[in-house]
């Protein structure tokens, strides 16, 4: 059977073109209390008449305006979703039940620790898991997301400088890292040092070592790296930075290469960040709301955003907050916890021998994936990959077929598209990261529209490079969008 | 394990088909020394049954049946139904972030909406497709406010939730940026006159909360016009997003943050919640964070798509407006399908419903106990009470009726002496007020 045909798509306005005065979905109790008039309690100069241009809606038309909506979206329970770095998998549904607990959505952060010590136990139960499958001493749940635990954790590695009396100057990062990485250091006040990759795809240890120095305050490395390569130097890696007193940041975006196999604390890694969003399936909803937890070594543990979940000596759970060292807040509360519940259900379901299997199969899923498009596909490294794999359009480029013309193809073939144009260091780079959620069927289907998209590209590239043909929409003027951008309706 | 369709059997036949015949031969590429040879030392796998048992047992040792009267930025409102049931579906919270237009374009047009009901409830001309929360949402304004002045120096009311002040402290540090405290006067309103003195043509920024910490609602028009005059923007942060429902809007502000977990998203301990930050036409190149824009596809149909990348890390790298990756889109479409469902009326009752029982309980609290309520300036729903003499007392008394009093204020506002901030919503019913009051004489 082939994987898409054709459905009714219903097309939707915008809510600010639907409704009626006077239609409404809501209702509350009547007031229940003696009041005075309200100009008596505010000031009439202080209040206003109405919101201009919000729509009155009845129920059934918000219902019916969101599931419109809804089916136009790509989404995980439909399908493989390729996109390498981004670790889609399968989102348990457990999770979504039990964070919606009334106990968890109803608890509110200023509570005394004596009325939340459930919540605690969650996010204590967390920082355990996270601390034992990275190899770190210690953990905060704070940021809200990746790039926030970058930012969280390079400010802990200027508190560390600058409480041996100079915060250094430089960050050094490699060619093949996520945008994020640069921009994280850029905030944090140093200035980025960018370190080339080698022949093999890792980063290359002489340029390396030539560009250390004193004003170095740390070596940000993402490992296995954005290329699904492992840095089989790392070792090295941490030795010759550890050598110049700098300290070893790990972007922990690829963690689900390595769960029980074999853990950053352990090849030197002095703070990482890990995005529950991807390895541990809090779901993307749409870009957010991740989680982007910190682990780190003792060395670290000082410097923590406060509050840090401490135990008193009758054994309660509380936030301690004093904590003269720590680098501040970085968010206010203690991070997602809504995100922490799934998190740890996630890896509550696993248990150690599910956690190693879902890596296995990842990198197994991946390998499968690139035995069978390499040669068609260019593959620019040829080292071992782990979790991904980046191929690149060299080989459909001749006919003019980009990765990007290659993605929205796919689009037709009923997949999302791969990563694309990225990392930077593969022209027209292929990214794809199946991960281990997905049977043996759905990869070939994807194997198979893959092969059938490059076939295509030899004999009717005009066919590939105005795709998508089957979509709701054809592609979008993007220039024409940013040239005068509408960023709201005006009515 | 049940989240992995691959059996013993397939693996053996993926494998083959590799000419493998170990899943270990793939990981050759990592050093035999640096494997973990043994298993995580984690607990052993729950089964389904056992998962809903642990969490109902963890979620049960939670204060659930408390009469709470906490706010100080996050809030207990109705949540109709409708909003867990509509982002329930896979549709939106299962997909990724919407890079590819063509098949994202529900999430895209969500977010869309999201930004214009922003636009609409503060006044503003653009807003972003939303940020982490209130906190980094002012932090951003401040960062964004720099870039576009050039200058180092900003002035925040005192009545900034502290939680944000620490968050701006923290990012700020590193940065060269300054910040400096504006003291608060007895009408709970910022000290306009200690502005006054404190700007000069240094100054970036000016950051003003309303409804204050304390409740009370700001004149943020004074203080807006005080920044205009020395070219310094004049930042409006918004930490109960419902006020806006009623509140004449913050037009006058440069840039207007905040925090919009009032509008349908749960309180979570604190998170996941939803940050905005809208602003003038004329600063969007200077926002950070995402954007969706409206166009047409090929064919000449609407469509949406995220637009200004070129501002975005994954373009910009280390020269980007912010390291931002992410917004927070299943929250903000929990904002947005809650304004479809309450509309300006409902909005407006539900925010009326919050002036005026808080107008009750400051009424029966100053009739009826011996306690103070402070800051006589108009307020939103909360207030802050200070207590008469063995006020610690009776509030270990009242948590043990299971009543929270509300927000501690000691440790954030020594001089207030024993002070509580009271948050009464139109959830609080008459019964509960009652109770406090009581339990406060």
């Amino acid at each position: 059977m082939s994987r898409v045909r054709q459905h009714v798509s219903l097309n939707e306005q915008l809510l600010f073109e639907l409704g009626s005065p006077g239609r409404r979905a809501w209702d509350f109790p009547a007031l229940d209390t003696e009041s005075r008039p309200l100009q008596e309690i505010v000031d009439k100069e202080l209040l206003r008449d109405t919101v201009e241009g919000m729509p009155e809606l009845s129920e059934v038309e918000v219902v019916r305006h969101f599931t419109r909506l809804s089916t136009w979206n790509y989404h995980i329970d439909l399908g493989l979703y390729p996109l390498g770095s981004c670790t889609m998998k399968h989102n348990p549904k457990v999770n979504e039940a039990v964070t919606r607990l009334p106990g968890f959505t109803n608890a509110h952060p200023y509570l005394p620790a004596g009325l939340v010590q459930g919540v605690l136990s969650v996010q204590s139960a967390l920082e355990s898991c996270l601390a034992e499958i990275s190899g770190m001493d210690a953990v905060t749940l704070q940021p809200a997301a990746g790039a926030h635990g970058e930012l969280t954790g390079i400010l802990m590695i200027r508190a560390y400088h600058q409480a041996r009396g100079n915060p250094r100057r430089r960050v050094l990062v490699p060619d093949s890292a996520h945008g994020t990485n640069p921009a994280s250091v850029a905030i944090s006040g140093y200035v980025v040092g960018h370190i080339p990759s080698s022949h093999r795809g890792t980063v290359d240890l002489e340029a390396l070592r030539g560009l250390m120095a004193d004003d170095v305050a740390a070596v940000m490395i993402t490992n296995p790296n954005t290329l699904g390569i492992f840095e089989s130097d790392i070792a090295a890696i941490a030795e010759i930075v550890h050598s110049h007193g700098a300290l070893l940041y790990m972007d922990g975006a690829n963690l689900n290469a390595m769960l029980g196999i074999t853990r950053p604390g352990d090849f030197g890694v002095d703070v990482l960040h890990i995005n529950l969003h991807k390895t541990f399936t809090t779901p993307h909803g749409g870009g957010g709301p991740g989680a982007g937890p910190v682990a780190v070594k003792k060395i670290l543990e000082p410097y923590l955003p406060y509050p840090v979940l401490a135990k008193d000596s009758g054994g309660t759970l509380f936030h301690n907050a004093d904590r003269p060292q720590s680098i501040g807040k970085v968010k206010a509360y203690t991070g997602h916890f809504g995100m922490h519940v799934r998190a740890l259900c996630y890896i509550l379901a696993n248990g150690p021998e599910g956690l190693k299997e879902t890596t296995e199969v990842a990198v197994l899923n991946a390998n499968y994936i690139r035995f069978k498009l390499q040669g068609v596909y260019s593959l620019p490294y040829n080292s071992p990959t782990l979790h991904e794999v980046v191929f690149s359009d060299k080989n459909q480029d001749k006919r003019g077929v980009s990765v990007w013309d290659i993605g929205k193809r796919l689009i037709d073939y009923g997949f999302h598209p791969p990563t694309t144009s990225f990392p930077l260091i593969v022209s027209g780079a292929i990214m794809i990261e199946p991960t281990e959620t997905e049977s043996r069927d759905e990869l070939d289907a994807f194997i198979a529209a893959m092969l059938a998209v490059a076939q295509e590209a030899e004999t009717n590239p005009e066919l590939v490079k105005s795709a998508p043909h089957n979509a709701r929409i054809r592609r979008v003027d993007e220039a024409a969008a940013a040239r005068k951008p509408v960023l709201r309706w005006k009515g | 394990m049940r989240y992995i369709p691959c059996s013993e059997s397939d693996r053996k036949s993926l494998l083959g088909s590799m000419g493998l015949n170990s899943v270990e031969q793939l990981f050759s590429g990592i050093p035999e020394n640096l494997r973990l040879r043994r298993l995580l030392n984690i607990p052993a796998a729950l089964s389904e049954p056992e998962l809903l048992a642990y969490f109902q047992k963890a979620a049960a040792q939670n204060a659930e049946d408390y009469i709470s009267f906490l706010g100080a930025g996050v809030y207990r409102h109705f949540i109709p139904v409708v909003v867990d049931s509509l982002i329930s579906r896979s549709e939106f919270y299962t997909a990724y972030t919407p890079y590819q237009a063509e098949v994202s374009q529900g999430t895209l047009q969500a977010i869309f909406e999201f930004q214009t009901y922003i636009t609409q409830l503060t006044g503003q001309e653009v807003a972003n497709a939303s940020l982490y929360d209130g906190s980094t949402a002012v932090t951003e304004g401040m960062l964004m406010a720099h870039r576009v002045t050039k200058r180092k120096k900003f002035l925040v009311a005192k009545t900034v939730h502290p939680e944000y002040r620490a968050v701006m402290a923290t990012y700020s540090r590193n940065l060269g940026i300054e910040v400096h405290t504006i003291d608060y006067l007895p009408t709970g309103r910022i000290d306009l006159s200690q502005l006054e003195n404190a700007l000069d043509d240094t100054v970036a920024g000016v950051i003003v909360q309303s409804p204050n910490f304390f409740g009370t609602i700001e004149d943020t028009a004074a203080a807006s016009s005080l920044a205009l005059r020395h070219g310094a923007l004049s930042i409006v942060n918004v930490c109960e997003a419902l006020s806006l429902g009623i509140l004449r809007p913050p037009t006058h502000a440069d840039i207007v943050t905040g925090e919009a977990q009032s509008l349908g998203v749960p309180m979570s301990f604190g998170g996941p919640h939803v940050g905005f930050l809208a602003t003038r036409e004329k600063l969007v190149r200077q926002m950070p964070g995402r954007l969706v824009g409206m166009g047409a596809d090929q064919e000449g149909r609407r469509a949406f798509v995220l637009t200004l990348a070129t501002r975005e890390q994954h373009i910009r790298r280390e020269r980007a407006t912010s390291n931002i990756c992410t917004n927070q889109s299943l929250c903000a479409l929990m904002c947005t399908i809650y304004l479809a469902t309450l509309g300006p009326r409902g909005l407006r009752e539900a925010a009326e419903q919050n002036i005026r029982k808080t107008d009750y309980a400051v009424t029966r609290i100053q009739n009826a106990t011996s306690h103070r309520v402070l800051f006589p300036s108009a307020r939103f729903n909360e207030f802050v009470v200070q207590l008469a003499n063995g006020g610690e007392d009776r509030l270990q008394r009242l948590l043990q009726k299971n009543i929270v009093p509300g927000f501690h204020l000691g440790q954030t506002y020594p001089e207030l002496g024993d002070a509580v901030l009271v948050c009464v919503t139109e959830t609080t019913t008459r019964e509960d007020i009652d109770a406090l009051v009581e339990g406060l004489k």
